[in-house]
Order: structure tokens, then C-alpha cells, then sequence
């Protein structure tokens, strides 16, 4: 008798190649490598920017010009040469496209092979996207019939034409440029992004998207999106994201604001799959993202659900400023580290007003030499009595080498609030995998099946379709994970 | 003035008479020691292991001597009560022969002053001593200033039969005192140790301890910690274990006094098969602030950790909980469980708590929970029900969440000794007395 030791078909599974990994050929109009003070002229000019935003950016720089990047993340990453960026890249057009038809086919079947639908599809899906190629949007869908419900979903270029005084009014409110390092890099330098507005008691009709594309060598993709929600609106937006495989890496720093008024509701999906580097940890995006929310008004809730399974770095904390009584924050994330990607990612729930409640949902999966790191704040001001909050936040190990870390923070000073954390560590063990094997499973479906068994609870919070993509990404990136 | 400068100079000053001051190798850790204090300065809240308690208010923190006279007799008198045992008194920082009573130890035990070991057994002291490079700022001060504490060595297999007590009272004559305690831990020797701190009267005073406990192989050492100290103390204390093989380490540091306490607390598993438990009371009022940082490495397989805190926090106080729990990377089979439970007792109260896993290897069992509230309205109106007014069962319900920390204490003497500290504490202590 023999002991045959299986030959790991889950090797094979998790060795699976990053499918959105192709390049697009594209004319573009690019900057030289480099930051100044002239190249963020130039790209405000190139983009017919009023002296205000101008101006803004511009202080943004002198602020960024006297920080220094953060280094409190448990991640590890040689440092970035800021002047071996292009900090400006877009698809070469000579007037803007009136309409879909006049985009660039190549850039169409960009996102057809990525799967978003930008045309008929769209219609069917009932998704309005904005698609975002390298620096700038090439498409927005729908703006049309949204338009008739006072909505505006746009690229933030045409916001700032078209709409320059909502802009002003709320750009950098949440996010002020000297927030952080990368934030200020953000304001001084971001090309586009997505601007949407939703007026008075308006529930947006259909799901909004944007998709973000890096695909030029050597740029920086610093897209910015703002979204308000005016008293008794609600809306879901959803985000997603690839790149090219590359060997070198790519800096992706966005900044993300959220403003919900009175009753207001916003909800934010991320599935993000930037290229994570080979298995070997060469190449990537680094993702140093500032993501937050505002719950201005009373009873406002806002909610961040994120998938993060790209990336070689993620830094990343989508958070929510619980300011108007009663109001609502959630944060529900699925984060996974394969190979040797890292990620440090969490959330900052902050109370002030009186009965502010939050939860907090982190599932981190580390395999390989993946790293996986949750770092969160709950902080309950003094006057937001009868706040309360409930966290949770899992880690799933796959393999002896990977890492898995906690690192919450809790700052309670009203005693009338209720906090409650609770972290657990396990790993998928062998007689799991046995057990659904002996069940007739192979070993793929055993892990994939385990996995998404983890990971439901958040699963469930995204928008359908989001959610099977996010089902079907998780087994992709794993693969490679057991051996 | 409590400057970087004026402890320099008062290093410059004392080092030629403190204790050992000839032997070399103490010399240069003590020298390190200073530089590396002087380099770093008092830690703020921009060193990630104080975010939350700054001690940048030090540079210009005034300490003078206690005003008046100490009776330490008395003082000592009052604590000990007719508890039997070993005792080492230390009055400002210094040994007190008068005072301590030793009494007859097991043979293999050597109980010494640092100050009397450091002439005879300097070899031993040296491999136990730790260096300048260990812990934060705050500990190498004490590494520098060090003048006395207890040396302790247990021979393999030798077990103390009664607790070994280590009392510090701040004297009258000085400002700040420092106190190094070494407890070197044979395989399989057990012992248990308690420190205690008491006394400093109206002005602002200083304590910096460093206890250093080694156990070897399947070795047993139970450490409480007392912290009593008056309301205008500064404590800066930090207790670090290595334990071998199989041994067993239990810290339990009830934190009651002071104007401003911080305890690191760490252990380090050497050896496969380590068990720790680290269990944690803390009460502060006033404007009072307290600051337990923990941390355990499961640096070898198989082993065991247990920890659980709980803090009771009135007026405007403060409370810090850390806890830190790291897996090495192949120390399989670890099982790590940590609680820490906060309850606020007044409007203006704050209690912060981190909880942290740092994992590397895959098959662990790692948890933790924290939580922070008040005192809980049903449980309140279920005692009501039985006749009790608000404000006992108020203070009954906050004996009760305080006293499941006193329950981890195993040797029953210094659970009560423990009790009863608490109750002089709690608001309502002799009433409660009556109830329970």
C-alpha cells in the first residue's frame, strides 16, 4: 500500500494567471516623467481648469512638497521615485467624443474584453459607468436619462466645466489635501475621476459604475471622485478597477469623497484587481488610496464595501465621520494577500453625533507569502451619546508563510456608548480540505468553497453582479495559494 | 526640573557611587544607557508605543522630595499586617536592612539586595542584568540609575514556600527613586514574587522599576504586581519574562495609584510548550491616567497564552490598554486568547484599548476581544428588583466586574490582600465589605 500524496490541483488553481493583464495600444497624449509647479499648470490648463481649482492644486503641491510618506504601515516597499512618474497620460483625441460611437474602437474593446458594459450591454445590465483610462474618462453612459431625474454623473473634468461652484463648494471638505502625503500628492496632481450628485429626495434609478484602467507604462493613475447626496437622496456606486501586467510598479493614489446630508444614503462598492505582480512579488500597482466619508446630515448612512484581491500594495482605509445624529456607517471587506502582495487595510469609524452606530466586518485572507494586515479606529466623541459599535474582523491563513495582523484602535469617551471588538485567526485546516474532498469536491472547489464561505457576510452586501465577480476573483487570486 | 539634561547631570553625578560603579561592563551599559536616554528623550505620542500617553509634560515636570517626614516602619507596618513570608523593603530606592526580613529560605535560594549581589555574584548579575537597548526610553533611565532591587536565584528544582514580597516605599529625602529587580529561575524551580509600591506624599515624585524574570525549563513564577503609590507619583514600570521550555509565567498587575502609571509587561516563549497568563485590574479616578502595554511572542511552537485585562475608569480619568500578541513564523500550534473590558463610570472618563495580533505562522488559534461600556441596565435593574437601592447595586455591579480580575489570583492571601486594596479604592468599599 502506498500513501499517494496528491499533486496539489490546487497548485494549478492558484497558480492562475492575472486575466485582465493585457495592454491596450493606444495613441496618448503623455507628460514627461517629473512633478512641478509646471506640470501641474499643464495639466490644469490641458484641462480647461478655472484659476480657483488651479490655485488649489497648486497649494496642494507646496503642502506635499514639506511631508513625507507615511511609514507606519506594515508593509515594505523600496522607496518611490516621485520624479520617475508621469503624472499625466490620456487616450489622444482631437475634440472630446460627443458619443459613444466616437470613442476610439480600441478603447471600447478595452472595457468589452474587461467585461463593462458600455453599450447595449449597459442597457441590460441597467448600470450607468463612467470608464476611466489611465488619467481620464473616455466614456460616460446614461448621463442623459439620469440627467432627467437632476442627477449628474460625469467625469470630474466635465463637473468642473459644468458644474465649477459644486465643485468648490465641496471638493476637499472631507479629504482636506494636507490630509495625508498621498492625498496631497492626489490634489495636486489628480487628472479625472467621477463626479456624481444626487438633488433633493432623489433615489438614483439605476446602479452607477466607474471603471479605472491603468494601462500606459510609467504613469500614475491619481483619479478623484467626489459624491453628494442631498437631503433624503440615495445611492449605490460601484468601482472597479485592472491593470497591465508590468515588472515594473505603478502608483495608483486616488482620493475618494463621500457626503451624505440629512437622511441621505450612499453606498460605495469596490471590487478592486489592479495587477498584483507575478508570484515572484515583481511588479504591480502600489495602491495608496484615501477613501472617506462624510454622514453630514442626520440619520445620513453611508456604507464602503470593498473587495481588495489586486494590488502588490494596498494602503487603504475607507472611512466614515459619523457627524449628524443618528447616522450610519458600515464597513464590510473582503481583503486578500497571495504571493507576496501586502496589504494594509482597515477603516476609521469617527462619532460625534448623539446615536451614531457603526459596524465593522473585515475578513482577511492571507496565502503564499501574502501579507494581510487590518488596521482600524473606533473612536466615540464626547457628546455622540448612545453611540454604538460592533466590530469583527476574521483572518483566514493559507500556508505557513503568510502573515496575518490586527491592529485595531479603540478611543472611547462618552460612557453612554457601547464598543465591541472581537478579532479571531484560523487557517483552512487539513481536515477541512479532507472532508469536502472525501465529499467527492476536488480540492480548488473545497478552497473555493471554504473561502467564500468566509468571506459571505460581506459577499452579500454587494450589488449581484458584483458579488459573483467578486466570488469568481477570489478563486482566481488564489491560485498558487496551497502547496 | 525632570529635563533630558538634568537627569544627565544628575547621571554625571551619581554614577561614580552607585552600586557596582567599578565593575566595567555595568559601567558601559549604564553609560549607553544614559546616551540612548538622552538620544531619545521622554517618549511622546509620536512613538507608535505611546499614542496615547505622552510623557512630553516631563521636560518640564517638577520633582521634589516628600515634604515630610516618612515613617517607612509604620508604612511597612501597615501593609504587610501579620502576613508571613519574605520580605525586601526598599526605601527610596535603596535597600532597608532594618526593614526586611527575609527570614529562612529553602536551600538553592539566594535572595539578595542588587546592591550586596552586585559584590558577589557580578557574574550572575551580569547575565541577567538585560542591556541598555532593552525596552523604551523610560527603562533606560532606569538602566542608567538603577541603584537597587532584589536579586533573586532559585537552583533547578527549588520552589519557595512562602511569597517573596518586594516593597518600595518612597522615602523622604529623594525625588525619584529606581529599582532593578533580577529573578533567575532554575528549571523547574518555582517561586512567587510581589511587588509592591507605596508612599510619596503631596509633591511630585518619580518611580522607574525594571523586573527581569528568567525561568527556565518547566519553571513556575507568579508575579503580582501592587501599584499603590500617592496621587502625585509618576510610575514608569516595565516587567520582562523569557521563559524556556514548558515554563509557566503569570503576571497579574492590579494598578490602583498614581498620577500617571505605565506598566510594559512582556514574555518571550523560548522554548516549545510555554504557558502565560497575564491578567490585569486597573482603576483610576480623578485626573488620573493609567497605561498597560502588553505584549507576548509566541516565538516557539505549542504555546499557550492567556490574557485578560479589566479597567474601571471615574472622573476624568484615562485608561490605555495594548496588547500586543505576535506568532512567529513555524510556532505551530500556538493558542493565544486575550480580553481586555473596560468600564466607564463617569461622563469625562476615556478608555482606549488595542488590542493587536501580529501572525506569521498558519495553525494557531488566535483571538481577542475588547469592550467598552457602562454599567449595564438590566443587570441594574435586576438587583432593584431585589431590593437593592441604585447606589448599591451600582457599586455592587462594579465590585463584580472588578473582582473576576482578583479571581485569576491563585494563592488566596494575596487574593485577599488584593480585595482588599481594591475596596479601599472603590467608593463605598466598606459598605460593599458589609454586602458581600
Amino acid at each position: 500500500m502506498k500513501t499517494a500524496t496528491p499533486a496539489r490541483p490546487i497548485d494549478s488553481f492558484l497558480e492562475q494567471e492575472y486575466s485582465a493583464g493585457f495592454e491596450t495600444l493606444l495613441e496618448a497624449d503623455t507628460l514627461p516623467k517629473g512633478l512641478s509647479e509646471d506640470v501641474i499648470r499643464v495639466i490644469s490648463a490641458k484641462k480647461g481648469e478655472p484659476e480657483f481649482l488651479l490655485e488649489w492644486r497648486l497649494e496642494a503641491y507646496r503642502r506635499w512638497l514639506t511631508m513625507t510618506p507615511p511609514k507606519w504601515a506594515a508593509v515594505d516597499f523600496p522607496d518611490i521615485d516621485f520624479q520617475d512618474i508621469v503624472y499625466y497620460s490620456a487616450p489622444k483625441k482631437k475634440d472630446g467624443p460627443k458619443s459613444l460611437d466616437e470613442v476610439d474602437p480600441e478603447l471600447l474593446k478595452t472595457f468589452e474584453k474587461l467585461g463593462v458594459p458600455l453599450h447595449e450591454r449597459a442597457r441590460l445590465a441597467g448600470v450607468a459607468v463612467d470608464a476611466v483610462f489611465d488619467s481620464v474618462s473616455v466614456a460616460t453612459t446614461f448621463q442623459k436619462e439620469l440627467g432627467e431625474h437632476g442627477i449628474i454623473f460625469c467625469s470630474f473634468s466635465e463637473a468642473v466645466k459644468n458644474h465649477p461652484d459644486l465643485v468648490r463648494q465641496y471638493l476637499g471638505t472631507v479629504v482636506p489635501p494636507s490630509d495625508n502625503f498621498y492625498a496631497a500628492l492626489n490634489s495636486a496632481v489628480f487628472s479625472d475621476g467621477s463626479f456624481v450628485f444626487i438633488p433633493k429626495g432623489v433615489k438614483c434609478p439605476m446602479e452607477l459604475s466607474t471603471y479605472f484602467r491603468i494601462n500606459a507604462r510609467d504613469t500614475g493613475q491619481f483619479e478623484r471622485t467626489l459624491i453628494i447626496a442631498e437631503e433624503g437622496a440615495s445611492v449605490s456606486y460601484l468601482e472597479g478597477c485592472t491593470a497591465p501586467m508590468r515588472d515594473e510598479n505603478q502608483l495608483h493614489a486616488a482620493v475618494v469623497e463621500l457626503i451624505a446630508l440629512d437622511d441621505a444614503k450612499i453606498k460605495y462598492s469596490t471590487v478592486q484587481n489592479w495587477y498584483p505582480g507575478d508570484k515572484d512579488g515583481i511588479g504591480g500597482i502600489y495602491n495608496f488610496v484615501t477613501k472617506r466619508g462624510d454622514c453630514r446630515g442626520a440619520r445620513s448612512h453611508i456604507s464602503w464595501t470593498q473587495v481588495e484581491t489586486g494590488s502588490a500594495i494596498t494602503w487603504k482605509y475607507p472611512s466614515v465621520i459619523l457627524r449628524g445624529d443618528d447616522s450610519v456607517g458600515d464597513f464590510h471587506s473582503v481583503a486578500l494577500s497571495n504571493h507576496r502582495q501586502q496589504a494594509d487595510t482597515g477603516t476609521k469609524m469617527i462619532h460625534m453625533g448623539r446615536n451614531t452606530k457603526s459596524t465593522i466586518l473585515s475578513k482577511g485572507i492571507s496565502a503564499g507569502h501574502g501579507s494581510n494586515t487590518f488596521r482600524g479606529l473606533v473612536r466615540i466623541g464626547p457628546k455622540a451619546e448612545g453611540a454604538r459599535n460592533y466590530t469583527q474582523c476574521d483572518s483566514l491563513l493559507i500556508g505557513d508563510r503568510c502573515a496575518a495582523h490586527t491592529f485595531p484602535t479603540i478611543e472611547v469617551r462618552n460612557p453612554s456608548a457601547q464598543v465591541e471588538h472581537e478579532a479571531t485567526t484560523s487557517r483552512i485546516g487539513e481536515d477541512q480540505l479532507f472532508y469536502a474532498m472525501q465529499r467527492g469536491l476536488t480540492a480548488e472547489d473545497a478552497v473555493s468553497m471554504i473561502v467564500n464561505g468566509f468571506c459571505r457576510e460581506v459577499f452579500k452586501e454587494l450589488p449581484m453582479e458584483f458579488a459573483v465577480e467578486a466570488q469568481k476573483l477570489l478563486g482566481v487570486s488564489l491560485e498558487g495559494s496551497i502547496g | 526640573m525632570s529635563s533630558i539634561d538634568t537627569w544627565v547631570s544628575e547621571f554625571r553625578a551619581r554614577s561614580a557611587q552607585l552600586p557596582g560603579a567599578a565593575l566595567p561592563w555595568l559601567a558601559a551599559q549604564r553609560q549607553h544607557a544614559i546616551e540612548r536616554f538622552a538620544d531619545e528623550g521622554w517618549p511622546t505620542r509620536r512613538h507608535p508605543r505611546w499614542q496615547h500617553t505622552s510623557l512630553a509634560f516631563m521636560e518640564q515636570q517638577e520633582f521634589a522630595p516628600a515634604a515630610q517626614p516618612v515613617d517607612a516602619a509604620a508604612a511597612l507596618a501597615a501593609l504587610r499586617g501579620d502576613e508571613t513570608g519574605h520580605w525586601l523593603v526598599f526605601v527610596g530606592g535603596r535597600f532597608a536592612a532594618s526593614l526586611s526580613d527575609i527570614g529562612p529560605l529553602p536551600s538553592g535560594a539566594l535572595v539578595l539586595s542588587l546592591a550586596e549581589a552586585l559584590e558577589s555574584h557580578s557574574e550572575d548579575i551580569e547575565a541577567a542584568f538585560g542591556n541598555a537597548a532593552d525596552g523604551d526610553s523610560p527603562a533606560a533611565l532606569n538602566t542608567a540609575l538603577a541603584a537597587d532591587g532584589a536579586f533573586v536565584r532559585l537552583a533547578p528544582g527549588v520552589a519557595l514556600d512562602a511569597p517573596l514580597h518586594l516593597v518600595s516605599i518612597a522615602g523622604a529625602s529623594e525625588a525619584s527613586r529606581h529599582l532593578r529587580h533580577l529573578v533567575v529561575a532554575g528549571s523547574g524551580a518555582q517561586a512567587t514574587v510581589v511587588e509592591h509600591y507605596i508612599g510619596g506624599g503631596q509633591s511630585a515624585s518619580l518611580t522607574t522599576a525594571v523586573t527581569r524574570i528568567m525561568a527556565e525549563a518547566d519553571a513556575r513564577i507568579t508575579h503580582l504586581k501592587l501599584q499603590q503609590e500617592a496621587e502625585q507619583a509618576i510610575h514608569l514600570a516595565s516587567i520582562a519574562s523569557v521563559q524556556a521550555r514548558g515554563a509557566h509565567f503569570a503576571s497579574h498587575s492590579l494598578s490602583f495609584g498614581a498620577r500617571l502609571a505605565r506598566n510594559d509587561i512582556r514574555t518571550r516563549f523560548d522554548g516549545e510548550g510555554c504557558e502565560a497568563l497575564l491578567n490585569g485590574l486597573y482603576h483610576v479616578d480623578g485626573r488620573r491616567h493609567v497605561d498597560h502595554h502588553t505584549c507576548i511572542d509566541h516565538a516557539r511552537p505549542l504555546g499557550n497564552s492567556r490574557e485578560f485585562y479589566r479597567g474601571l475608569l471615574d472622573g476624568q480619568s484615562r485608561g490605555v490598554f495594548t496588547g500586543r500578541v505576535v506568532v512567529a513564523r513555524d510556532a505551530q500550534r500556538s493558542d493565544a486568547m486575550q480580553r481586555c473590558d473596560n468600564l466607564l463610570l463617569s461622563r469625562q472618563a476615556e478608555a482606549d484599548a488595542r488590542p493587536e495580533l501580529e501572525i506569521y505562522a498558519d495553525d494557531v488559534k488566535c483571538a481577542h476581544g475588547a469592550t467598552v461600556g457602562e454599567i449595564d441596565e438590566d443587570s441594574l435593574f435586576y438587583l432593584q428588583s431585589r431590593g437593592l437601592d441604585e447606589i448599591h447595586a451600582r457599586r455592587l455591579l462594579t465590585y463584580a466586574f472588578a473582582a473576576e480580575a482578583l479571581e485569576r489570583i491563585e494563592l488566596m492571601p494575596l487574593r485577599s490582600r488584593a480585595r482588599a486594596a481594591l475596596l479601599a479604592r472603590l467608593p463605598g468599599g466598606e459598605l460593599l465589605e458589609e454586602l458581600l
